[in-house]
């Protein structure tokens, strides 16, 4: 089986926040890369800084934003057409087999999602579940290895140390253009990692947090 | 969007009254402020595309704005709206956003389906 990794997440940005080091990484090593992205990030509260975008043209921009960021990590995109806020009051069993299918067609080595129930967001533990209730439905000798990303603050309390930590620091400049390539929205995710309004000043504490890109081996 | 000017909007509203419109109604603090603040609550309200008819129409306030719509049944309204527009849809968008840019709340009207 050849390797490719899914990376499976429901917002244009956490591809970039999240895990953009490990996909460079992956790219290098000319590992396929193909982002199942769930939603357009439609209900963002973040419309630029200062502002340019609004309630209806946000999601045109972000889809832009997507592309950009993909072409950046040079990866295939897929988007799924749910959106954003939704996904958790959608049928998981409907969600879990479109994801399946679309699995099944590039067979990957490893799904990357986030950790049902330790994502934060609505949308990251609907996505996290569906995506692992996908795998599970695959034929076991053909299921991928699952890393899934954890965000709670409690996490290593309830879950343990991650079982995988990467250092990504030497693909760091990457990582931040792929979260800049998010223009309306990089400017208040990296807020709470800079002191200066300088986009590019990061803070010690918020260069340690991006340096370091953590997950948990999904166990079946 | 522009800083809401009041006539404009009023002017807005009144030409959309007595029409089969559409809503788009919003609030929001994020879904992240517990996660940011342990001592705040996640709230908010969605609703699109609400197909309602009003016969009256107001914006109140100053800096920061209300807006009611009295329909058929029952009201409609938002508060802490900060911009408008029309767009090029004919839409009329307002939004309040805080002094970050995020958007807090939102209010839209449209004589189409939003998609
Ligand atoms: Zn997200």
């Amino acid at each position: 089986m050849g390797q490719h990794v899914a990376i499976i997440l429901p917002h244009p940005d956490d591809e970039a926040f999240g895990c953009s080091g490990t996909i460079l990484e992956f790219r290098e090593k000319d590992i396929p890369v193909t982002y199942f992205c769930g939603t357009l990030g439609e209900m963002g509260r973040n419309m630029g800084s200062p502002f340019f975008a609004n309630r209806e043209t946000l999601p045109e921009i972000r889809k832009e934003e997507l592309q950009d960021a993909c072409k950046e990590l040079d990866i295939n995109l897929e988007m799924l057409g749910y959106r954003d806020k939704t996904l958790e009051f959608e049928d998981r069993t409907e969600v879990a087999k479109d994801l399946k299918q679309r699995l099944e067609e590039i067979n990957p080595s490893l799904v990357i999602t986030f950790y049902p129930g330790h994502a934060v967001h609505p949308d990251h533990d609907a996505m996290g579940a569906a995506a692992i209730k996908a795998v599970e439905m695959m034929d076991e000798s053909k299921r991928p290895e699952v890393w899934a990303k954890a965000i709670t603050h409690n996490r290593r309390e309830l879950l343990g140390e991650p079982d995988i930590v990467r250092d990504v620091e030497d693909y760091f400049e990457g990582k931040m253009r792929a979260i800049e390539a998010h223009r309306s929205q990089a400017e208040g995710m990296m807020k709470q990692f800079r002191d200066s309004p300088n986009l590019k000043e990061i803070n010690s504490e918020g260069r340690k947090l991006l340096k370091y890109e953590e997950f948990y081996k999904w166990t079946f | 969007m522009e800083t809401i000017q009041i006539d404009h909007v009023q002017k807005a509203l009144e030409d959309l009254a007595h029409k089969d419109v559409y809503i788009h109604l919003e609030t929001t603090n994020g879904a992240y402020a517990r996660h940011f603040d342990s001592n705040a609550y996640n709230v908010g309200a969605f609703i699109r595309n609400a197909q309602v008819k009003y016969t009256q129409a107001k914006i109140i306030g100053h800096e920061s704005y209300r807006v009611g719509l009295k329909t058929q049944l029952g009201w409609i309204y938002a508060e802490g709206l900060t911009d408008w527009e029309l767009d090029d849809q004919g839409r009329l968008l307002m939004a309040g956003h805080d002094n970050e840019g995020r958007l807090m709340v939102a209010l839209e009207i449209s004589e189409t389906p939003f998609k």
